[in-house]
């Protein structure tokens, strides 16, 4: 069934078809080209839903982003749904289930609507004057019931069943809006040869065009001009158009941000198309034509349901073939409210009665209304309005006198002038400036990458905004090509309007300015009493502006009333701050694609599919899955690493350190470099030799390690850990390129071009031995800490002789794409050694044996070297280093600095947390260090720990606790080493 | 000044609430002050307010450059905790979550300091042994922060993700109880009304242009927008402008000034009980009582006065707080805005004496002071009276960055708000 308000012919809806939709249960039928506003409207349903805090009934009051009110939450499934949406906004299609929100138990009767009756008693910040007594009520008391009275609609609870997709683009002139001057712009830019982005957050391009009678004041046919116009755009291929696009945000050089909605007017959308997508465009150029936003008018009972701008009235009217009542009043302070009574007058509608608040209405609106006999008051304001759930009349009264009448209507249309839509130019930090004439804030002006055209800019006139609009598109075109012609200027000057800016209708009931948030007249007036003058504050104290719509509708009349209340300009009194996003933008667009696998990259190493067909549990280290334990069947963790570490202390142990990383420095200076960055001695390092490095911060503490080796005279193979190999690299390329640019080196992230096998234990020589080509492996040949480069089963080696277990070991480099055959080539050659892959659990508990530090786990950003034990790392007579200087500082030197220490338990079966703090017996509650690591050594049969401990060096064998929740366990201070402390095994 | 309460507003009811009068005064600058604070955010004025009701001292003034309570105090996400690691900060903060408990009452003013518990989760194993670190050095110095496993923590926040799906499961959490937030702009609004009543001058529209020192090198006077003011003593409380202040008097600062953005969402009912934090994935969220989800982004990469941050700072922390919560993909982004901190080397707050006698500053405070506003504004009150620190602010000096003596949280845990 059509609507009874929808007109017979007209509008853009296809009236061929037929669309039902359910809005709070009930089954309601619309047409292609409506959206849920429209269509309801069409069957005379207005109340549409609550507000914010007095839960008052509230109806639709303008037709697109603007809308404040009717706020619906869209979706039947819990992973589909929505809150907050405007109706203006939502396109309905078959199947659409929408509901009103913040009411119960239904939107006729709302016992919320309780707070209404007591308003007297919550004025602004009403709740920062009370609520305080007891101390404790605050928390469990009042703040429960304030957060459930608050809020809008019901955020979803399951997943969000939807995609979102991200793209990037770059282009020459970027025009936002596509009204009158926003197409004129796009076709003047595309003819001079620019890469064009038109975008439009409505459905279809038009803008004003498609709200406005057929033809325009000289004559021209809109719909007309408007189809030829896409047509041509369409057309050239340089031009790209977005329609439902919002451009949201500007940032810095002419960076905007837009989101597209792709699929939520689609009843069946293909399930591979996202569901929103965001542009990040880069345009060059930029011209907003983002038209300009009619203001309510402020008087008494100013909200109730049947309360509409006028201007939405006309667009329900000419593009969605609705008539939103059928009795009108019109209040009015700007010509162009006669406009819309006439077109509504020739669609059949009875203007009951227009009151124009000012003196004279003058012009050819206000003159064409007169004799076409509509009763025109001026110097008339509403004095009050009548009806609950929707408007039933209006009081008019004359200003100054007391002459009153009732007027019975039941639509009341309001028109305080227009408001330009600078939102973008401000965020662009374009700088405004108030016009008098107009009542509003414009733009100062073009930031010679920015431009605005049309209504934006105080240009309304349909036929002047396209004139206006194709000089935009045409300057911007020719400044994308700086070498073309002379490049042309805009003529066209801003015209006075006859809008007046609302003023409060005098009154003491309370007239709504924030209609979202129920901001009234009063409240902004108590603001300014209580000294909240600043119009951040008025905005903050009040919370006018600051609800769903941001304000659009609100903001000047709030400005308003506040400079009249403090006797001042306009534009003395300011505007806030305009703030991204222009409209609300769903977290899915902007967070894309990153989610699950796909939040942040996962690194795997070339080992990694054997890890996982063995079983091996991994752990999360930085992006990187590393294997940290291999369980044999049933075998718990711990089970499993005892046998890791027991093989390696044995056998052979087989480790994946491709994690490890890796930079190569190369140049002539590359030992001058590295001497730099790193506390120790690399010129005398002789090639072929590696050495354990140590890098600090500026501040002396200890940023990384690893092993670095020397391949040539000025080749390095740097190593780092798995974790930092990304901000050693950042650091080394600052110093390098900000401190040191004379120095010849060139650094290259290595990382993923080497897989690393690293083999521990007495047996590894004798696994390895007969694979590698061109290296003796001998003791003696190839020492502790010596590298060399050859081949293994064919392919490059760089070897190394390194260990982080404390027994013999070599790590072993080959190219990433053979580390896996390497692998294999190595566990099976070892089998009949024992040879056993382990895991890091195993590494750690191997290294904590040996006091081997793990940096960020005994370190922490705040241990030196010496703290560390590592002193013996400084290079000896070194000029300088990175933290040199912080060395010689006073704090280095105190005598109670942490140091690293072993622990040992009394009960040796006892491993402390790690994290736990130490005391000692005199003082229990002054923590005099904390347990870094702690582990059951299968090796030594019993836990140990390692610690940074005050003064710990000198504390050795001292008694020391360590309180937990439950208990406290005694320690006794031991070196930071467990076992072979004469390194026998390792050299051997 | 009039006493807020709930009959009052009945009261005032009757005559259709105006019977209210300023909050505080707008006064012009008198020629000269006692003390000045210059910075009209929530540490300035809580300075102010203990300077004269702890310390007696009259004549003073605020000078703030715009409107109070406009830069980061009015800007923060308002997470209020204490559980730091070291004694020293732990000790600072938990001063301040102590005031807190009763501020609302001491300024007859409704903060809304609300304990509803912070959650920090941990994702790996490194995470786990630093908040275990935190949990057991918090209990030795008296402050409540507990361990808890991912199922204690969904218990405590229902609408968490725990499950082994996600890229960075959720391995555990330290949760303490006494955290909460509170409403940013009463604690500013709060303060000036309980200062103004005791005298102080709130002057905003000032802003402070040059530090005038005399012969001896002693703070003498400072050159504003609205002229010259006389003084001895002058305490900056001015955030990400710090530098640019002491800069007038000669001192270089260890700060660095970063734009660090927040967001929050369309209003909901209440849906997220508690704060949830998360270092290792970005994320900082909590549930306004007016229904929005307050989400705290990072800073940008590099430095810069402009209070806008890039795009990509918001959606890096919007994919984290989506994967945390996945319910709340549909939910929209209604307002996003950056505010300037200052950092230092160490990431922990000055709040000292300078070289420069009668000149004090109290800065630092980086992504993470709008916690320490009534604990920051009374230790530095006293120091400015006594010419000392206070015991719990003694290690907050300029000097540690010469000497050394850092309190290095950041270093610590990589935490910030
Ligand atoms: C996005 C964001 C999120 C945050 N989240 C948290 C959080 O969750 N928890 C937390 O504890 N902290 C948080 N912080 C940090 C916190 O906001 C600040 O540490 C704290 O509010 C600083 O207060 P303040 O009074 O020192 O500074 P501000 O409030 O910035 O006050 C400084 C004042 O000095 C004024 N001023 C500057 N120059 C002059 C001049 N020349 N003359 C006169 N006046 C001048 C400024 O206008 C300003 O009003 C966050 C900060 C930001 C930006």
């Amino acid at each position: 069934m059509t609507g009874p308000f929808r007109t017979e012919i007209g509008g853009r809806i296809d009236r061929t078809r037929r669309i039902d939709f359910r809005f709070d249960g009930r089954l309601y039928s619309g047409h292609p080209g409506d959206n849920l506003a429209s269509a309801l409207l069409s069957h005379g349903v207005h109340l549409l839903g609550r507000s914010f805090k007095y839960h008052r009934p509230r109806g639709v009051l303008g037709a697109g982003s603007e809308e404040p009110n009717a706020l619906v939450r869209v979706g039947s499934y819990e992973s589909r749904a929505t809150p907050n949406l405007r109706a203006t906004q939502v396109e309905i299609h078959d199947l659409l289930v929408a509901e009103s929100q913040n009411r119960y138990p239904s939107l006729s009767f709302d016992v919320g609507a309780i707070n209404d009756v007591l308003s007297p008693l919550f004025p602004a910040g009403f709740y920062y004057k009370t609520f305080m007594w007891p101390a404790w009520g605050w928390r469990r008391l009042y703040e429960p019931i304030i957060r459930r009275m608050a809020g809008l609609g019901r955020a979803p609870t399951a997943p969000d069943a939807d995609i979102y997709a991200q793209r990037y683009v770059h282009c020459d002139v970027l025009v936002v809006g596509a009204g009158p001057a926003g197409l004129a712009a796009a076709r003047a830019a595309a003819q001079g040869g620019a890469r064009v982005l038109l975008c439009d957050e409505q459905s279809e391009f038009g803008g004003s065009l498609l709200s406005e009678p057929d033809t325009t004041e000289a004559g021209r046919n809109r719909l007309a001009w408007r189809a030829a116009t896409l047509a041509t755009l369409a057309a050239s291929d340089n031009v790209t158009l977005l329609t439902r696009s919002t451009a949201f945000g500007v940032f810095a050089d002419n960076f905007v941000a837009l989101v597209e909605r792709v699929t939520d007017h689609l009843a069946n959308p293909e399930p591979a198309l996202p569901r929103e997508r965001l542009w990040q465009v880069r345009a060059r150029q930029v011209v907003l034509a983002t038209g300009a936003i009619e203001r309510p008018m402020v008087f008494a009972g100013n909200d109730r349901p049947g309360v509409m701008l006028a201007g939405a009235a006309r667009t329900y009217l000419h593009r969605y073939g609705v008539r939103t009542g059928r009795r009108i009043v019109l209040a009015t302070s700007a010509d162009s409210a006669y406009g819309v009574a006439m077109d509504l007058h020739r669609a059949g509608l009875t203007i009951a009665a227009i009151a124009d608040v000012r003196n004279e209405a003058s012009g050819p609106l206000a003159a064409a209304a007169r004799a076409a006999g509509l009763p025109l008051r001026t110097s008339t304001h509403i004095a009050a309005t009548h009806g609950r759930l929707r408007i039933r009349g209006a009081t008019l009264a004359r200003n100054g006198t007391g002459a009153r009448e009732k007027v019975a209507c039941d639509l009341l249309l309001m028109s305080g002038g227009y408001t330009p839509t600078v939102h973008l130019y401000s965020q662009a930090r374009g700088t405004l400036r108030f016009d008098e004439s107009l009542g509003a804030f414009l733009p100062g002006g073009d930031t010679g990458i920015l431009q605005v055209a049309g209504a934006c800019r105080g240009i309304f006139a349909t036929d002047v905004a396209i004139a206006d609009g194709a000089e935009a598109g045409t300057v911007a075109a020719a400044r994308t090509d700086p070498g073309g012609a002379p490049q042309p200027v805009r003529t066209i000057s801003v015209p006075d309007s006859g809008a007046l800016l609302a003023r409060e209708a005098p009154c003491d009931r309370r007239a709504f300015v924030d209609f979202q948030n129920d901001v009234t007249t009063k409240d902004l007036r108590l603001a300014v009493r209580e000294g909240f003058v600043s119009v951040e504050h008025v905005k903050r104290y009040t919370t006018a502006g600051m609800a769903t719509d941001q304000g659009k509708t609100s903001n000047i009349n709030a400005l308003a009333l506040v400079a009249n209340e403090r006797r001042m300009d306009m534009a003395a009194v300011g505007l806030t701050t305009f703030r991204m996003p222009y409209t609300p933008v769903t977290f899915g667009t902007l967070a894309g694609a990153a989610r699950g696998n796909l939040f942040d990259p996962i690194r795997q190493t070339p080992i990694h599919a054997w890890a996982e067909d063995r079983g091996a549990v991994f752990e999360d280290v930085g992006m990187w899955k590393r294997a940290r334990y291999f369980p044999a069947a049933r075998e718990t963790m711990a089970q499993a690493v005892a046998r890791e570490c027991r093989a390696v202390r044995t056998g052979a142990g087989l480790f994946d350190a491709s994690t490890l990383g890796k930079i190569e420095v190369v140049g002539p200076d590359a030992a001058i470099f590295l001497e730099r960055m790193y506390v120790n001695n690399f010129r005398k390092l002789a090639v072929g030799r590696a050495r354990y490095g140590l890098m600090l911060g500026e501040d002396g503490f200890v940023l990384d390690d690893g092993v670095i080796g020397r391949l040539a005279p000025d080749r390095f193979h740097v190593t780092t850990t798995t974790g930092g190999a990304p901000r050693v690299l950042a650091m080394m390329e600052d110093y390098l390129q900000t401190e040191w640019p004379d120095l010849r080196v060139w650094l290259t992230s290595t990382t993923e071009e080497w897989a690393v096998v690293s083999i521990q234990g007495p047996r590894a020589r004798d696994i390895i031995a007969p694979f590698v080509i061109g290296i003796d492996l001998a003791p003696q040949a190839f020492p502790h800490m010596a590298v060399a480069e050859g081949t293994i089963l064919g392919v490059n080696l760089r070897i190394f002789r390194v260990s982080f277990t404390g027994e013999c070991g070599f790590e072993i480099n080959v190219p990433a794409d053979y580390g896996s055959d390497v692998w294999h080539a190595i566990m099976q050659q070892g089998t009949v050694f024992g040879l056993t892959p382990y895991g890091t659990e195993a590494m750690h508990v191997l290294r904590a044996e040996k006091g081997y530090i793990i940096v960020g786990q005994e370190s922490d950003g705040t241990a030196t070297p010496d703290d560390l034990g590592l002193g013996w790392a400084i290079g000896r007579g070194k000029s300088d280093f990175v933290g040199k200087r912080s060395l010689a500082r006073a704090a280095m030197r105190d005598p109670s600095r942490k140091q690293l220490v072993g622990l040992l338990t009394s009960n040796g079966e006892t491993v402390l947390q790690e994290g736990a703090q130490i005391v000692t017996a005199a003082n229990g509650n002054a923590s005099i260090g904390h347990v870094t690591s702690a582990y059951f050594s299968t090796t030594l049969g019993r836990s140990m720990a390692l610690a940074m401990i005050s003064g710990g060096k000198a504390r050795m064998g001292e008694k020391l606790l360590a309180p937990m929740l439950d208990r406290t366990h005694e320690v006794t201070v031991a070196p930071a080493m467990f076992y072979d402390p004469k390194g026998e095994r390792l050299y051997g | 000044m009039q006493r807020f309460s709930a009959l009052a507003l009945a009261r005032n009811a009757l005559s259709g609430q105006t019977g209210w009068q300023r909050q505080w005064r707008s006064p012009d600058p008198a020629k000269r002050y006692n003390a000045i604070i210059i910075g009209g955010g929530g540490h300035g004025l809580a300075t102010a307010f203990h300077l004269a009701r702890d310390h007696g001292m009259r004549n003073i003034a605020v000078l703030e450059k715009s409107w109070i309570g406009g830069g980061n105090t009015g800007r923060n996400t308002t997470i209020i905790r204490s559980n730091y690691l070291f004694n020293a900060s732990s000790s600072l903060y938990d001063h301040a979550v102590k005031l807190w408990e009763n501020l609302s009452q001491t300024l007859n003013y409704n903060v809304m300091f609300s304990q509803r518990g912070v959650l920090m989760l941990a994702h790996n194993v490194h995470d786990e042994q630093v908040f275990k670190r935190h949990v057991h050095a918090n209990r030795l110095n008296g402050v409540d922060n507990e361990w808890l496993t991912a199922a204690q923590a969904k218990a405590f926040c229902p609408p968490l993700r725990i499950d082994a799906g996600m890229r960075y499961p959720v391995l555990g959490a330290a949760l303490q109880r006494r955290a909460g937030v509170a409403r940013h702009d009463a604690v500013a609004w709060g303060y000036a009304r309980a200062a103004d009543a005791l005298g102080v001058d709130i002057v905003e529209n000032c802003a402070a242009t040059s530090i005038v020192r005399d012969r001896q090198g002693a703070v003498e006077a400072v050159e504003t927008t609205r002229g010259r003011i006389a003084t001895a003593k002058i305490g900056v409380v001015a955030a990400g402008n710090t530098s640019v202040i002491m800069g007038m008097a000669g001192l270089r600062m260890p700060l660095e000034s970063f734009p660090l953005q927040a967001l929050v969402s369309e209003p909901v009912k209440p849906v997220l009980p508690c704060i949830v934090m998360s270092n290792t994935i970005h994320a900082y969220i909590s549930q306004s009582d007016k229904g929005e989800l307050v989400i705290g982004a990072g800073t940008d990469a590099y430095i810069s006065y402009s209070q806008r941050g890039a795009l990509h700072v918001s959606t890096h922390t919007l994919e984290a707080i989506c994967e945390l919560f996945p319910q709340f993909r549909r939910m929209r982004m209604l307002r996003n805005w950056g505010g300037i901190v200052d950092v230092t080397p160490d990431r922990s707050p000055i709040i000292a004496k300078t070289s420069v006698p009668g000149l004090y500053v109290n800065c630092g405070w980086g992504t993470g002071g709008f916690k320490a506003t009534p604990g920051s504004g009374h230790l530095f009150a006293w120091t400015m009276a006594k010419d000392e620190p206070h015991p719990i602010n003694a290690p907050f000096t300029l000097e540690r960055f010469r000497d050394g003596f850092l309190i290095d949280e950041a270093a610590a845990a990589a935490v910030s708000h």
